[in-house]
């Protein structure tokens, strides 16, 4: 079982957000990168359990310069067995999906999983495009997955609960809460990963169509008004009157 | 501009983001609806209330199929300039799949419309809700998917004609075996104009009574923070946070929840917060608009009581 696991590279979820360059950058002093959790949490883990149950391997994808090498030993410390870099400056979806697509379409993946999406530019749209780009069967947000020889059952959300679909062959999937359990990478993973291989290929030169033109900040919130413990009707009455909410 | 959107249907309904969404490309342009299943022809016609001039039905699709149905829009939008969906379940399933099936550029998560003054620029939410982004799409194509509850709806009276529309759309590996249901129906999260929301203040699940009454009476969704949901005092799609569900509704009430910065991600697209919590230092109370330092257990209870007095007045 082959699995190709794609692994974005994203702000710790407590990092400060704030812009440079005239609000059209992203300001990365001082903040620190994770691996994307939906891509480690979820699609990493289970592709990893996949794996371990059935003789398997794992290796992760990524579309980014150097910087990536870090987050990308990290998942290798947390068990995948090797890794791609493609060689790029991730500009927006449909350039990094292509990327992926024409490095998996010749390397015979029973299965590419990806985090439902990134906690910064929350796109929601890669893992879709790899699986047209692939011509692909694709199940988004999904919460289990199982494999039974070529067959696997995954169950996704959908409007007022979950659906059960099986797909026979390959298939692209983007995970969501509830598909595995976060892994912490042990002292022996950490030492591994050195010497596992991470690959450097270059961009097969796809580009972007979209592309940010500047950034915001939502307004300074006004201060909070305090309402008294006891006195609840002039909540609702504030909610009626003055914020007309309800 | 021609515009097409993809509608979902629910039980023979047309769900309400993509009433939203057809609403949002009306704006834009000539608005053509694409949808499938078991829909009314009437239900159909009355999409033009919110701004549809026509309807494509395919009735041969039964199911969600995202291999198939991504074909089948992609044959409707062949003369259309850009592309709408609402970025709900059905959305993210299939929008990206349009989107690079059509060479598209696409924005997702979108709050905006287009602001065409120079290209084709459309503001959305990055960072979980921390900052926005102004993206331009630079190819001639385009995809759109809506922020559910990012704008107001207005009706007419105007009916949109209905035609039935069929495509090739080829075999499809995969195949739906079972629906199931989430426990406690109610109000769907992620339509939800009101949320009641509870934390670990609330010390055990068997307290939620309270929550989902105060829910009840207001016809609110309920949510709850992370920690709550991993340790299973609620179910995991109840989970409002930068790593669980976004929501934003037009309220939303915080009962027992401190307000760490993964938790405001998911809600401060939210038009109006109410924070109660025991803790006056709880950082929420920074991102709230009103706020009422009190336990839980007695503030609850007078909340409900001042809400069916009001309900009572009013309706």
């Amino acid at each position: 079982m082959k699995i190709l696991v794609c692994i974005s590279k994203a702000p710790d979820t407590t990092a400060k957000i704030s812009f440079t360059d005239g609000d059209t950058k992203f300001n990365e002093a001082g903040v620190q990168f994770i691996i994307n959790p939906y891509d480690e949490w979820y699609a990493l883990v289970r592709g990893l359990e996949l794996k371990e149950a059935n003789n398997g391997t794992v290796t992760t994808i990524s579309v980014g310069g150097p910087d990536y090498d870090p987050i990308i030993r990290k998942a290798l410390a947390i068990g995948a067995d090797a890794a791609v870099r493609i060689d790029a400056q991730p500009t927006d979806s449909y350039q990094v999906a292509s990327e992926i697509a024409n490095y998996a379409k010749d390397n015979g993946y029973d299965m590419v999983l990806c985090g439902k999406e990134t906690i910064d530019y929350n796109g929601s749209q890669v893992g879709g495009m790899i699986a047209e780009l692939m011509d692909l069967p694709y199940v988004s947000l999904a919460v289990k997955l199982e494999v039974n020889g070529t067959i696997a059952t995954i169950e996704r959300d959908v409007q007022g609960g979950t659906e059960v679909v099986e797909v026979s062959g390959a298939f692209v999937l983007s995970a969501s809460k509830g598909m595995a359990e976060q892994r912490i990478p042990n002292m022996r993973g950490i030492m591994q990963a050195r010497t596992k291989p991470l690959t450097v290929v270059p961009a097969s030169g796809s580009s972007a169509m979209t592309e940010v033109v500047s950034y915001e900040l939502p307004p300074a919130k006004t201060a909070c008004k305090m309402v008294d413990a006891e006195d609840m009707d002039e909540l609702i009455s504030l909610l009626h009157n003055e914020a007309k909410v309800i | 501009m021609s515009v097409l959107v993809f509608a979902d249907s629910n039980n023979g309904a047309i769900a309400k983001s993509a009433q939203e969404a057809i609403h949002y490309g009306s704006k834009i342009g000539e608005t053509t609806v694409i949808t499938y299943g078991d829909v009314d022809d009437s239900a159909l016609a009355a999409l033009g209330s919110y701004g549809a001039s026509k309807v494509l039905i395919n009735k041969t699709i039964t199911e969600f199929d995202g291999q198939k149905l991504s074909k089948l829009v992609r044959a409707a939008a062949e003369s259309v300039e850009v592309i709408v969906f609402a970025m709900d379940f059905s959305g993210k399933s299939i929008s990206s799949r349009v989107a690079a099936g059509l060479n598209a550029g696409m924005v997702s998560g979108a709050l905006s419309l287009p602001d065409t003054s120079n290209g084709f620029i459309i503001k959305k939410a990055v960072f979980s809700g921390k900052a926005f982004a102004n993206c331009k799409i630079n190819s001639a194509k385009k995809v759109i998917a809506l922020m559910p509850n990012s704008i107001q709806v207005e009706t007419s009276d105007a009916m949109a004609t209905v035609e039935e529309f069929s495509a090739d759309m080829g075999d499809s590996t995969l195949s739906v075996k079972e629906f199931k249901a989430k426990g406690g129906g109610g109000v769907l999260l992620t339509d939800a104009d009101l949320v009641v929301s509870a934390g670990r203040g609330l010390k055990g699940p068997e307290n939620w009574g309270m929550i989902e009454e105060l829910a009840n009476e207001m016809g609110a969704a309920t949510a709850c923070s992370r920690p709550v949901a991993d340790i299973g005092w609620r179910p995991h799609h109840e989970h409002v946070g930068q790593t669980g569900v976004a929501v934003r509704p037009n309220l939303y009430i915080a009962v027992g929840i401190s307000g760490a910065i993964q938790h405001l991600a998911g809600v401060n697209g939210s038009k109006v917060m109410v924070v109660i919590n025991t803790d006056a230092e709880a950082p929420f109370f920074k991102a709230a608009d009103y706020g009422i330092v009190g336990d839980a257990f007695e503030v609850v209870p007078k909340l409900i009581e001042a809400y069916k007095k009001f309900n009572a007045a009013n309706n």
